[in-house]
């Protein structure tokens, strides 16, 4: 390498002053700014065009009537979002809720519990289930998942917690909970890898001063890492809830395509990428797609949003050392 | 950035074409199995000549059709005034008929009768278990068992859908209020499948289910067939000899856009329906154009022939003979195609 | 978490923890485990040469392939990689060397965002770019959303990797002398090289995975494809299709065809882990 600068060395002072210097350094530093700014371009690009394509539909239906109306007819041309934003907030909550406890788990167990080595093989597996397709999962779910809940779970939450409304409803095994279920192993990875990397910030010295003072491994782990790492495991859940809500295709397979809201979980439903990937193609009108457009703005400010906040909490715990607070 | 793609594309494009054309279209689900082979079969007289098909609904057949995203259009609904409007030059030539049977997959039953009234009923979310006494009734002597009726149907923009509905909807007043008919319809319950192969796989894998499907994937699938009861009182089991006769005696208007749903007849069957190809009047594209109207005229003669084994019925002998004849008027940039 | 109970039940606790998140740990790779096990055993099977070099035949007919579906994903890919990786690692690099002005940070900050936005969207985005536009459907607009959606990731990594050059190289190459411009060229980027090209490779496991932003960009086709203009089919839609249908041998090919995705993906994600170690090996 030294050579190398060597080489550039001589070439550029031949002539004993730096040659293409000035020049050169302004070609290069305008190339970089034009290539930099091109993330902006994107940014504005998805952006206006959401909003041309959506344009038809602002001249029917107000901002608050869209996102409130359960109404989806494509025939009278009467949209409403609120079936869809029920949807993907049901299934993604669900999808919280059975995979923040396992990925707090296995993160804190290959950074505390397992021995080091252990710890860095076992981050494979992570990215592998990271790295599988969404339409294989969505393979997996309609031929694997879907029957075993229509044939063994949904029956047994039925026949034991049915007055609940949350399992009422003939178990057709489609539905919010085999998307539920599906969204919690694909956001699995993303959550545990944040999470991996925001518990190994945690200062060596806290965790050892709990240990030195006798506290057990797990009394440590509550005492310095969690405090320490609450804020970045929040925002790696809320990537994770980004991830959730944007999933389009395994849920599509096993949602059932029903645009109705149901308090039950084995209800079918329907998700704001679901809708868009089945009826995009063949909208038949310009406010059919204006709706499915605006929908996706819908979809664009909320991920915007999660993302935004999801990287403040992040950089804030890895950036900046915080005192070790009870 | 837009005008350098576009440019790359069309300079790609036409370098590329050398290898063979390729004709784009899309549309309905109904008819896509007998398509799929007739596209086969003529690429195998016609080596240099493919029809890419992508059956995506009769909704975005029409839609397609009418953005000119695809060189040709297949819908079961025929287009309605207002999309007619938005394409003017459209030309509707009907290929085939199906029948809409109504598939269901209740473990113990396999001879379901359903009158026009039960069947909206349970479309409408009104009858909700198998032994509801309306089902009981249309079925004497059968035994149906206790459990809930999962209602399975489009979610897609589909001719199916419109065939069923405009049936329905002759029916039963109240499901024309409710819900009324087309190719998109608000439907009040029900699990959506994508295609005809989407509600075939519903009722196909969940016990309880009900579905409307084109006849040719009941069979290939096998799925239980429900008997209907035509507008005579004679409960029908669909078929090709049911479609038929209920296209028998049909007025034919002079575009073609018609619907056969509850015909009368002691044999017929009551949701039938024409499948329709959609096609510009005068093509723009010699190659294509060209292409389109010989393959039409080959599908006319011989494809008709494929029809039955495939379980369509082939176009009335009245219907084929003025059908081809309007082929003969389709156009290639102003002049006629002479047959190959 | 009682520090003033006996040390017998505290010892309990720990233990039992540690017991749950190893049951954490199983638990999450269940499906994973599930998922290899399915696609390798019911897609093995079909693993054919005809499978791969010939084109879907109709319904009810025996046989046929996804050679051209293969074919579209590796194409649009490609075509993706031209657009995407120039743009993704040319913004990576303005973020490392000139990123740290508000312009750079509210770069960044649009970068980190945009990773997360769903395919589904980019798919909308594409389609009012470039089908709208040009009047149809094509395997240059499936490129385009693939190519969105590398940008921003792809940008993100490049800027870590260029930042973790030890800034004594690039000290030592301008106190000889070299011009700024040709510092970064040659001496810092060709230093991040090998992770840059990792980070591509992982960009493009992606992309290949992808059928969301396809669905209504490239459509699908039921025959070969290379031309740009005109709509492609794509192992992801295929499996897509299959999987939805109601035929079992579709279901069969749909298992196949996730195996050779799968296979592909797999491919990349072990040649970047490769490289990856090969780089920190000081093997350059």
């Amino acid at each position: 390498m030294a050579e190398a600068a060597g080489h550039l060395a001589v070439e550029a002072t031949e002539n004993g002053r730096p040659s293409s210097g000035n020049a050169g350094d302004r070609v290069f530093n305008g190339v970089l700014w034009t290539l930099g700014i091109m993330i902006l371009v994107v940014a504005g690009l998805i952006v206006l065009n959401l909003a041309l394509v959506a344009r038809p539909l602002a001249k029917e239906h107000s901002l608050w009537g869209f996102v409130t109306s359960t109404e989806w007819n494509p025939v009278e041309e009467h949209f409403g979002a609120l079936t869809f934003l029920y949807g993907t907030l049901v299934t993604s909550a669900l999808a919280i809720v059975v995979s923040v406890p396992i990925a707090i788990g296995l993160s804190l167990f290959i950074t505390q519990f397992a021995p080091p080595k252990l710890g860095r093989i076992l981050t494979i597996p992570v990215e592998l289930l990271a790295a599988i397709p969404s339409v294989v999962y969505g393979l997996w779910g309609l031929f694997i998942l879907v029957p075993w809940l229509r044939e063994s779970i949904q029956p047994w939450l039925g026949n034991h917690f049915g007055f609940l409304p949350l399992f009422q409803g003939p178990p057709i095994g489609l539905g919010y909970m085999a998307s539920g279920f599906i969204l919690a192993v694909m956001i699995l990875p993303t959550i545990v890898a944040v999470s991996v990397e925001v518990m190994k910030t945690t200062p060596e010295a806290n965790r050892e001063a709990a240990l030195a003072l006798g506290a057990t491994k797990w009394e440590a782990v509550m005492m310095a890492v969690i405090p320490y790492s609450r804020a970045g495991i929040v925002g790696a859940v809320l990537l994770g809830l980004g991830r959730a809500l944007g999933e389009t295709m395994a849920v599509t397979m096993v949602i059932g395509n029903s645009p109705q809201i149901s308090a039950s979980l084995f209800a079918a439903g329907y998700s704001l990428p679901a809708v868009i990937a089945n009826e995009f193609a063949e909208a038949t009108s310009s406010v059919h797609i204006g709706a499915l457009a605006g929908l996706g703005l819908i979809l664009f400010a909320t991920t915007f949003l999660l993302n935004a906040g999801a990287r403040v909490l992040v950089t804030a715990v890895q950036k900046g050392p915080k005192r070790v607070s009870g | 950035m837009k005008k350098l793609l576009m440019g790359a594309a069309l300079l790609l494009g036409t370098a590329a074409s050398a290898d063979g054309l390729l004709i784009n279209g899309a549309g309905a689900t109904f008819p896509a199995p007998i398509y799929q082979k007739w596209f086969s079969e003529y690429n195998k007289l016609n080596p240099n000549i493919k029809f890419n098909y992508q059956a995506i609904g009769s909704g975005g057949g029409i839609q397609q059709f009418t953005a000119g995203t695809v060189d040709f259009g297949a819908s079961d609904a025929p287009m309605k005034d207002d999309q007619i409007a938005k394409a003017p030059d459209v030309v509707h030539i009907p290929t085939v008929l199906g029948a809409v049977v109504v598939a269901y997959h209740v473990p113990g039953v396999t001879n379901l009768r359903l009158s026009g009234e039960t069947l909206a009923n349970i479309f409408l979310g009104k009858i909700t278990k198998w032994n509801d006494p309306a089902v009981v009734a249309d079925n004497p002597g059968t035994k149906l068992p206790d459990q809930a009726i999962v209602v399975a149907r489009r979610s897609d923009g589909s001719g199916t859908n419109a065939i069923f509905t405009d049936y329905l909807s002759k029916v039963s007043p109240e499901f024309k209020t409710k819900v009324g008919s087309g190719t998109s319809v608000n439907w009040p319950v029900g699990l959506g499948g994508k295609g005809n192969d989407g509600v075939t796989g519903l009722v196909k894998s969940t016990p309880g289910a009900i579905g409307y499907v084109e006849l040719a994937y009941a069979i290939q699938q096998k799925l239980a067939v429900a008997e209907l009861k035509n507008k005579d009182g004679h409960f029908v089991k669909p078929s090709i000899e049911s479609t038929t006769a209920a296209a028998a005696g049909v007025e034919m208007p002079a575009d073609y856009r018609v619907s056969i749903t509850n015909a009368s007849g002691k044999d017929s069957y009551p949701i039938a329906g024409f499948t329709w190809l959609l096609v510009h009047k005068d093509m723009k594209d010699a190659a294509k154009g060209t292409a389109i109207v010989n393959f039409l005229r080959w599908a006319l003669n011989d494809g008709e022939k494929m029809a039955t084994p495939l379980d369509y019925a082939p176009l009335p002998r009245q219907v084929q003979e003025r059908v081809l004849k309007t082929i003969d008027t389709l156009t290639v940039n102003g002049a006629k195609v002479s047959a190959k | 978490m009682n520090l003033h109970a006996s040390f017998t039940y505290r010892k309990v606790v720990d233990r039992a923890m540690a017991g749950v998140c190893l049951v954490c740990f199983v638990a999450a790779f269940v499906p994973l485990v599930s998922v290899l096990w399915l696609v390798i055993s019911k897609g093995a099977a079909g693993l054919s040469w005809a499978f791969f070099t010939e084109l879907p035949k109709p319904v009810g007919e025996e046989g046929g392939g996804i050679g051209n579906a293969l074919v579209g994903t590796l194409y649009m890919v490609g075509l993706a990689c031209v657009i995407g990786l120039p743009l993704g690692v040319g913004a990576g690099v303005y973020l490392a060397e000139k990123g740290d002005g508000t312009v750079g940070n509210t770069v960044r900050f649009m970068a980190e965002v945009l990773s997360g936005v769903p395919s589904i969207v980019i798919g909308i985005v594409a389609y009012a770019l470039v089908v709208i536009p040009v009047g149809h459907f094509s395997a240059m607009a499936g490129a385009v959303a693939l190519a969105i959606l590398m940008i921003p990731t792809l940008a993100r990594a490049t800027e870590e990797l260029v930042r973790l050059v030890p800034g004594s190289l690039r000290e030592a190459s301008l106190a000889l002398g070299v011009p700024n411009w040709r510092t970064s060229l040659r001496v810092v980027i060709r230093t991040a090289m090998g992770g840059i090209v990792t980070a591509c490779l992982l960009s493009v496991a992606r992309a290949a995975g992808e059928t969301a932003p396809l669905l209504f960009t490239a459509l699908n086709n039921q025959y070969w494809n290379i031309n740009p203009g005109a709509p492609t089919a794509s192992l992801t839609v295929a499996i897509f299709n299959y999987a939805i249908s109601p035929y079992d041998d579709w279901h069969a090919k749909a298992w196949t065809a996730s195996l050779v995705l799968l296979i592909v993906v797999g491919l990349l994600n072990i040649a970047s882990r490769l490289l990856t170690q090969n780089r920190l090996k000081g093997a350059r």
